[in-house]
């Protein structure tokens, strides 16, 4: 009861854009969720539980060099990785894609695997390509590329041709 | 078979959640393996050995590695290595515009190319705001149906060779081949087609195309039939898939399965009838569907589905309409060939074009197809410029590949075999 005044306060704030929710992500329409680090278990766990049974893909973009702007709702700041898992609700054949902002500076995130144990490859794959970490998952390590790589391909800083092959049993003086 | 505490039924997707010692799934690093393999004669009371299989294995489809946990010939966990083949298709597509990135992508799903093309189109096309004409939709469907029937007869053999019907093989190819002989035709090449580009497909099929169509749905279904001579109602074949690799519907769920891996546990869930794309809800085809979940429900849905994508082509091949094959939007179209001879603004659209290529506007899109394998989306960044600012593929192999070790779990390892035969991964498409 004590909150009141504040939520009330908070509508009141938002009145000019209205910010649509939805399982606590912001609701930016296409079926469109943009999620907070925060609550982005809790959100898919309710997600889960309203009928999206199947988790379709989880990837990662890496906006460092993105020279257009980023068109995001209010309320959600820029960072430089951007998560984005779908979701499928076979019944009412609805997709949703969330969207969530990662920092670079300490890009952990919860692990989906609990939830959808089919999270645990592509998770995988984006933590090998963008460096993106994810807490309690069963097997935190590279899948495409060799164990004792060097480097987060697909971000925007890890440039084309510039990193010589990597042998094991080559001692390699980079 | 040796019943392990391992293979204790779980209710629902319980099974497939499973972290510690008792998962299906092996989680062990590269290094941790070395260690384990340095000394081989140290003592291990469950008597468990940790066998390697692969990368280059005939039955391993190409470059696939699994680490297995034995206990005597009994898989007890297991893990896909994978990456052998990883070439950075993602990273590549970066650095080439909207009009190479099929030529790029048409290399992932060598066995099935047209459909990355399809999707890579699709949602390019999505972020462009184009619409196709008729024509040009019904002539990708045409080839996305044969090209499901060549992947599916691609198959039909090496599951025929992993499993000792070795004839099969040479019967498979065969098929597919008679397919590939027509694609040929149509685009000049047998695989890796760049042939379904964004605005439409890159050329008309050629006269006398129907010809060709109908005698491949005058060959093929005979074909089918000695096929089932041959396997379906074989008793060996039967002996050596049935309940074999069983997963249930919420496992494979869970696991993020689509395409026939899904389809056999009973669930129907097929994208060109849930989620049309193209002109699928124009005609008329059955969603196969199995009823245990077991390696030979996943082969009886592909040699079915073989016989429903005839079907469908039937169906094309009558109602095929006329008009263009590409959009005529200057801005992705290149001009007519006559054109850049009469015209200066001609060969200088046709030169931007093909250096340059075409900006894109801002934005994302997703864009699903249901590929042989299950579904297969490309997920696109644009950032306005000529070249795609991410490109994502939800490669159905690459996913799909998770339910390998569930299914191989507490089964022997010939059967492990058959299990991976009928997972159908493409390596090309798991490792990009």
């Amino acid at each position: 009861m004590s909150d009141e005044p504040e939520i009330a306060e908070e509508a009141t704030d938002e009145a000019a854009t209205p910010v649509a929710m939805r399982y606590g992500m912001v609701d930016a329409g296409d079926g469109v969720l943009h999620a907070f680090v925060d609550t982005y278990l809790d959100g898919c766990t309710e997600a889960q539980a309203d009928g999206f049974g199947q988790l379709v893909d989880l990837t990662a973009v890496d906006y460092l060099t993105y020279a257009a702007p980023r068109n995001l709702p209010a309320g959600i700041e820029a960072e430089r990785f951007e998560l984005v898992t779908q979701l499928i609700n076979h019944t009412t054949r609805e997709r949703v894609r969330i969207r969530m902002q990662v920092n670079a500076d300490e890009p952990v995130i919860p692990t989906l695997f609990d939830l959808w144990p089919g999270a645990e490859n592509l998770e995988r794959e984006v933590f090998d390509m963008f460096g993106i970490e994810f807490t309690d998952h069963p097997d935190m390590s590279r899948v495409l590329m060799p164990e004792d790589w060097v480097g987060h391909p697909l971000r925007k800083d890890y440039a084309i041709g510039s990193i010589p092959v990597q042998f094991k049993a080559a001692s390699n003086e980079r | 078979m040796t019943v392990t505490e391992n293979t204790e039924v779980l209710d629902g997707a319980e099974r497939v959640k499973r972290r510690g010692d008792d998962s299906a799934v092996l989680r062990l690093s590269e290094a941790e393996a070395a260690m384990i393999g340095a000394d081989p004669d140290a003592p291990d009371e469950d008597e468990r050995v940790l066998l390697n299989m692969g990368p280059s294995h005939p039955s391993t489809h190409g470059v696939l590695r699994l680490m297995l946990e034995m206990e005597g010939e009994t898989v007890l966990r297991s893990k896909p290595v994978v990456g052998y083949l990883h070439t950075g298709m993602e990273k590549q597509a970066e650095q080439l515009t909207y009009l190479q990135g099929c030529t790029n992508v048409t290399r992932m799903d060598y066995a099935s190319p047209l459909f990355t093309e399809l999707a890579f189109s699709l949602a390019t096309e999505k972020l462009l705001g184009i619409e196709v004409p008729e024509r040009a939709v019904w002539i990708r469907m045409l080839m996305s149906e044969l090209n499901r029937m060549s992947s599916h007869l691609l198959f039909m053999a090496t599951n025929g060779m992993d499993l000792g019907a070795v004839s099969m093989m040479i019967y498979g190819w065969r098929e597919r081949e008679e397919v590939l002989r027509f694609f040929e035709k149509v685009t000049g090449l047998r695989m890796n087609h760049n042939y379904i580009r964004p605005g439409g497909v890159a050329a008309d099929l050629p006269d006398g195309w129907q010809a060709d169509v109908e005698h491949l749905l005058e060959l093929i279904p005979p074909r089918l039939e000695e096929y089932d001579i041959l396997m379906t109602g074989q008793p060996i074949w039967r002996e050596r898939l049935q309940g074999v690799g069983v997963l249930n519907a919420d496992e494979a769920l869970a696991l993020s399965a689509t395409g026939p891996i899904l389809r056999s546990t009973g669930y129907a869930w097929d994208l060109r009838r849930d989620e049309p794309y193209l002109a699928y809800p124009e005609v008329d085809f059955d969603v196969i569907v199995g009823s245990f979940g077991d390696s030979y429900d996943r082969y009886a849905i592909r040699l079915n589905e073989i016989r429903e994508s005839m079907r469908i082509v039937e169906q094309i091949l009558d109602r095929m309409p006329a008009g263009d094959y590409r959009v005529q939007d200057k801005k992705v179209t290149p001009p007519p060939r006559v054109r850049i001879d009469q015209s200066m603004e001609a060969l200088i659209h046709h030169f931007k074009i093909f250096t340059e290529g075409y900006q894109v506007p801002e934005g994302e899109a997703y864009a699903a197809v249901e590929s042989p394998r299950g579904e297969l989306g490309i997920y696109m960044v644009s950032d306005g410029s000529s070249t795609p600012y991410r490109m994502h593929v939800r490669g159905p192999s690459y996913i799909n590949l998770q339910t390998m070790p569930h299914l191989m779990q507490g089964g022997m390892i010939a059967d492990g075999v058959a299990i991976i035969s009928s997972v159908d991964p493409i390596m090309g498409e798991v490792d990009r």
